[in-house]
């Protein structure tokens, strides 16, 4: 049975349905509903919440949590999660699961409260000191985030790695009917490296000081081989309209729904507009762009910030094709009539210039 | 022949880095002894901190995990919240609990943690280089306080206890140090007494110990404990702060 419910609460929902356990947080809008809800909803499922006294403190109680074998996550919003990014950091070095959810606001600074892409480079790049990745997911829809936050759960575990689901002020707190009842709890993974007090077995350190340079290097070299195995088996992307297509809009979350509404006005005007897009966000959806590329060469990147996923259009494109670009940073949540307008202003100038 | 001193079993046959004089051997060890005497050993976790105790998980033959710097106290409350029958005890110097991590240490005291901090106190930053800490006494030349620390620029120094006794989360609270044999033997009995403290779940607990750091106080370790005894023990006087009923 589908439940109306905010993308916050469903995110929590999922998230304990997939055996979320620990939910460790610190108010700032737009995700205050998901702290609430889990407020409630953990302790019901017999698991642990704190409200924190900050996000440090949240991101390193996950950090203790995972450590100690639970399935632990947290949420914020841009500000917080810039906090956050220490503890992230540490996660990755120590290899520990976690999941971060980050309903991305307008910024830099304190910014506002409204739905932005601006967390994009942040998250992608690790975000945290260090030579590391997360995996970021990108969901676009209330439904989604319900689903992929099992997902989130699984990879983070599987890979021993944080996780984050990004979303936007606007997918946090819109309501959409869900459905629930596919979200089954997923096999216990065993977990050699977790502490329980040393009994019947040697005892285990979980660290990141590593003084020893070459020790360190070989430790960076293991982490980077498991984001190669990372880029090679979990990117997932949406297609759409793309095998007429002329121009192919490359979008992800509620720039993508945005763009949905636009393509579809563009194909009533005739025009052959189609869509990827960019569920993980890293690993990024290269081949599929540069596979896309043989045949269409205008791609038109539409975000929700000043040019941030734009960058890894550009990369895997390799110099091939052209890359149109819209943005609207600041919280600014662009109409599908107003994309439709500047789409079809592109597509009108790209048949002008294969017509001369 | 009758063995009457050993290395504890819960400590690693491996040498502690630590300089001559320094006051963190004689913690560790300290703590080795009373996890054995108390047969914690399989039960214990450790939280290491960023500063000199940074590296007790080489020396501690029990499971460990390295926090970042000054989140000791926040990493404790996760582990302890997933398994509350474990002992689980968060091991910090000044600069790591008393300014980076103060707002961690301060909560999970408040909220009665079920946790125990041990606290070395020797007034430094002592892994950097023996740079102002927040528990640097007034006029202590430091490499940071050329002219001795000076309350107008630099504050105060922190008692740390005092600070954390007026939380109703805290449930133990005493300082003692390791400067001479009959505060070693106290210090050992504080350990005892805070780990008794989180096993019948009474909330927050934490050791404060006094501990000289003669490289950074640029003495010979005789000095040092002198400078404990004379000085530092003066401003952080030595004794139980708080205890509730356990």
């Amino acid at each position: 049975m589908k439940k109306l419910m905010s993308g916050n609460a469903a995110a929590g929902e999922a998230a304990v349905l997939a055996g979320c356990t620990c939910y460790f947080g610190y108010p700032i809008t737009p995700q205050n509903e998901l702290t609430e809800y889990m407020a409630k909803r953990v302790p019901e499922a017999g698991g642990v919440f704190i409200q924190s006294e900050s996000e440090i403190a949240a991101i390193n109680m996950v950090l203790g949590a995972s450590v100690a074998g639970a399935r632990a996550m947290t949420s914020s919003s841009g500000p917080g999660i810039s906090l956050k990014q220490e503890g992230i950091s540490y996660l990755a070095a120590d290899e520990l699961p976690a999941v971060i959810l980050n309903m991305v606001r307008g910024g830099p600074g304190m910014g506002n409260i409204s739905p932005a892409q601006s967390d994009y480079l942040q998250a992608t790049r690790g975000g945290g000191h260090g030579d590391y990745r997360t995996i970021v997911l990108a969901p676009s829809s209330v439904q989604e985030i319900a689903d992929l936050m099992p997902l989130a759960f699984d990879l983070a575990e599987k890979y021993r790695n944080p996780v984050v689901v990004l979303g936007d002020g606007m997918l946090g707190q819109m309501m959409e009917p869900v459905e629930f009842d596919h979200i089954k709890k997923s096999e216990p993974v065993a977990k050699d490296y977790i502490l329980t007090g040393a009994k019947g077995r040697p005892s285990r350190m979980v660290r990141s000081l590593i003084f020893d340079v070459k020790e360190q290097e070989e430790h960076n070299w293991k982490l980077a081989r498991k984001f190669q195995r990372i880029e090679q088996n979990e990117v997932r992307y949406e297609t759409h309209l793309v095998d007429d297509a002329e121009l192919v809009v490359i979008a992800y979350g509620t720039a993508a729904r945005i763009a949905k509404g636009a393509i579809a006005r563009l194909r009533q005007e005739g025009l052959k507009v189609g869509m990827i897009r960019p569920i993980t966000l890293w690993p990024f959806p290269t081949k599929i762009i540069q596979e896309t590329s043989k045949t269409i060469h205008d791609f038109f990147v539409f975000e929700m910030s000043a040019g941030q996923l734009v960058e890894d259009v550009k990369l895997s494109l390799e110099g091939k094709g052209r890359v149109h670009f819209y943005g609207r940073p600041g919280g600014v949540i662009p109409t599908p009539v107003e994309l439709f307008r500047i789409i079809s202003r592109h597509c009108y100038q790209i048949q002008r210039v294969k017509k001369s | 022949m009758k063995k009457v001193y050993s290395r504890p079993k819960s400590l690693k046959p491996a040498h502690f880095h630590y300089c001559p004089g320094c006051g963190h051997s004689i913690v560790n060890r300290l703590i080795a002894e009373v996890i054995d005497e108390m047969n914690l050993g399989d039960k214990i976790i450790c939280v290491a901190p960023a500063g000199c105790g940074m590296l007790i998980y080489n020396y501690f033959d029990v499971d460990c995990l390295e926090s970042a710097h000054g989140r000791g106290a926040a990493v404790a409350t996760g582990i302890k919240r997933v398994r509350p029958d474990n002992l689980v005890v968060s091991y910090q110097g000044d600069g790591d609990l008393a300014a980076i991590g103060t707002a961690e240490s301060f909560h999970a005291a408040n909220r009665g943690e079920n946790i125990t901090i041990i606290f070395v106190n020797n007034g430094v930053y002592g892994m950097t280089g023996g740079q102002m800490a927040p528990t640097t006494i007034l006029d202590q030349v430091t490499t940071t306080t050329p002219v001795g620390r000076i309350s107008e620029k630099a504050g105060h120094p922190v008692r740390m206890c005092e600070v954390l006794a007026v939380l109703d989360g805290t449930s133990y609270l005493e300082r003692v140090a390791v400067h001479k044999p009959a505060a070693i033997v106290a210090t050992k009995k504080a350990l005892v007494k805070a780990f008794q403290h989180q096993m019948n779940k009474t909330g927050f607990s934490m050791v404060e110990i006094l501990s000289p750091c003669p490289t950074n106080w640029k003495m010979d370790p005789l000095q040092a404990c002198k400078w404990v005894e004379d000085v530092m023990s003066k401003q952080f006087p030595i004794g139980l702060v708080k205890e509730v009923q356990c």
